[in-house]
């Protein structure tokens, strides 16, 4: 925590623990960089990849990455903030288990990653329209075309 | 796209050229095929027996979980985790109110975090009498599955004894548990230990030593412990791979460091090894259900918690050790009475993504083992 500190700076916004759990938040240019060099240091297991979304932000989505380190029995959550439709770099160089969990984020939250090698929706069809877990997304909201298309129903509800 | 539309999409083949000369056969299998467990789709690409790759391709029973949770109470979303894994409901729900007590900061009673482990464990044992009756019975072997099923069913009565419900059982309650143990819960817990034991070595003398099993599973779906940390994968799959780590151990929750339990392990990471893992840790349950019971405290089984429960703003990731893996809740909350995001980190899912990659260069029937070996709940990896 403190080698990363010192060695980025700024870009590390604030590295805290909240309810005895480590997490960092660092600047989106340096999330990369950051993340690869707690690979380096033996957080090999990406436990889970993640968005929040926060619509009133000037950058309304945060990617959480959560990081497991299987030799010293620790866990750190690394956060950073990215505008709608700008793409956030792939892990799926690194960790290949990357790649489902960043096309659910896609699928669900339309944040793109650049690099991944098939980012494509995971969960939904792909012809559906609109991203179901951003908060402007309605509860019983929902591709009524597609439904009537597929599934020759009015509506799923 | 209709289907003459898909025979005319085919490329076009040289007049002489049959069916048979070409090297890639693409077969679908599923999403209703009964050795999938569940609606799992896999797309083979085929040369003759042998698995030149596969594509899943799930989400046919997505319900916008998360979603759901959004718009729920804190305690009102609870119910909806037991539909995760509807196999392991105990397991989701103990998780779900562990990570909430934690955002909040509840102290749980000791009565009620015994009371948890017994019930948690119980239930690992019926999914894995699960996952043994389907696995077993996709490799060929009908009889095992209905001696699995019928031990299974004691256990089910005790959840229906305790809380009305055999499958998706709400036990827990943010705090602790919502009922105390019936008169004869302890009789019946113990009684189920006992007669389980020798029903497990019954298990393993009807299908470890069996030569068709042996054949259908060793060395098929190895996958290392290099690669198993690649794919984050957990719970038996990593274990079968001699990777020691446990949730239960690693990061002990609900008291679980006042028992002791071994974590069995695999050498090879085969389908065979995994089979092990598992049946070892039926018999690790019964014993940590035993010390519970023996150890279980008076008192309250529930803290005292709020009405209306309003968490502080601030995000928590809690764990806990599920018969499938780690299972695991990420929660957002902004303060007040709803959730602001819920995540549920599915082992199924994680562990499933690693089929493509233990299944590649097998034969097509060892896809069926895999996808057994995997132990997976479409419930849960659909959400």
């Amino acid at each position: 925590m403190e080698q990363l500190k010192s060695a980025y700076g700024s870009g590390i916004r604030d590295a805290a623990t909240y309810a005895e759990q480590n997490y960092l938040v660092v600047d989106r240019s340096i999330c990369h960089e950051v993340l690869l060099s707690l690979y380096d240091s033996g957080f090999h297991s990406l436990t889970d990849l993640t968005a929040v979304h926060y619509p009133k932000d000037e950058l309304p989505f945060e990617i959480v990455w959560i990081l497991f380190s299987m030799p010293t029995n620790e866990r750190v959550r690394v956060k950073a903030r990215f505008a709608d439709g700008e793409d956030v770099p792939t892990l799926t160089d690194r960790w290949v288990g990357a790649d489902w969990l960043e096309r659910e984020v896609y699928d669900m939250f339309g944040v793109r990653f650049a690099g991944h090698p098939d980012l494509r929706r995971i969960l939904l069809p792909d012809e559906w329209v609109g991203f179901p877990l951003r908060k402007d997304y309605g509860l019983k909201q929902q591709d009524t075309v597609w439904v009537q298309k597929n599934l020759g129903i009015e509506s799923g509800q | 796209m209709s289907d003459n539309q898909f025979y005319e999409s085919l490329p076009e083949v040289e007049p002489g050229h049959t069916f048979l000369d070409s090297k890639e056969l693409v077969l679908n299998m599923g999403p209703q095929h009964p050795s999938t467990h569940g609606v799992l789709r896999v797309i083979l690409k085929l040369d003759g027996e042998k698995v030149n790759g596969l594509e899943c391709v799930i989400g046919y029973l997505h319900r916008g979980i998360e979603k759901i949770a959004e718009s729920r109470t804190w305690a009102g979303f609870a119910p909806f985790v037991d539909r995760l894994d509807y196999t392991a409901a105990v397991s989701n729900n103990l998780g779900y109110c562990m990570a909430v007590e934690k955002l909040v900061g509840i102290e749980v009673p000791k009565r009620a975090q015994y009371l948890r482990v017994i019930l948690t464990e119980l239930c690992r044992l019926s999914s894995h009498q699960i996952w043994l009756g389907t696995h077993v019975l996709d490799i060929g072997a009908v009889t095992p599955l209905f001696y699995a099923f019928r031990d299974r069913e004691e256990i089910l009565n005790v959840f229906e004894k305790y809380c009305g419900a055999r499958l998706t059982t709400h036990s827990f309650r943010i705090g602790g548990c919502r009922w105390d143990v019936y008169p004869a819960f302890i009789k019946d817990v113990l009684r189920i230990c006992d007669d389980l034991l020798p029903k497990i070595d019954e298990y393993k003398d009807l299908i470890t030593g069996n030569r068709i099993w042996m054949q259908r599973t060793k060395n098929v779906g190895c996958i290392s412990a290099d690669d198993c940390l690649a794919y984050a994968i957990t719970g038996p799959v990593l274990r079968g791979s001699g990777v020691n780590w446990d949730v239960r151990k690693a990061k002990p929750y609900s008291s679980y460091e006042d028992f002791e339990f071994d974590i069995p392990l695999g050498v090879a990471g085969d389908t065979f090894d995994r089979y092990l893992v598992r049946i070892e840790e039926m018999r690790q349950s019964i014993r940590i259900i035993r010390q519970a019971v023996a150890g279980l405290p008076e008192g309250p089984i529930i803290a005292r918690v709020p009405k209306v429960l309003k968490p502080p703003a601030g995000e928590v990731y809690m764990s806990v050790e599920a018969p499938k893996g780690e299972l695991g809740y990420f929660l957002v909350s902004d303060g007040t009475a709803q959730p602001y995001r819920v995540r549920v980190r599915p082992p199924s899912f994680i562990n499933l993504q690693a089929l493509a990659k233990m299944a590649k260069g097998g034969l097509v029937a060892d896809v069926v083992a895999i996808i057994g070996t995997l132990d997976i709940v479409l419930g849960e990896v659909d959400r």
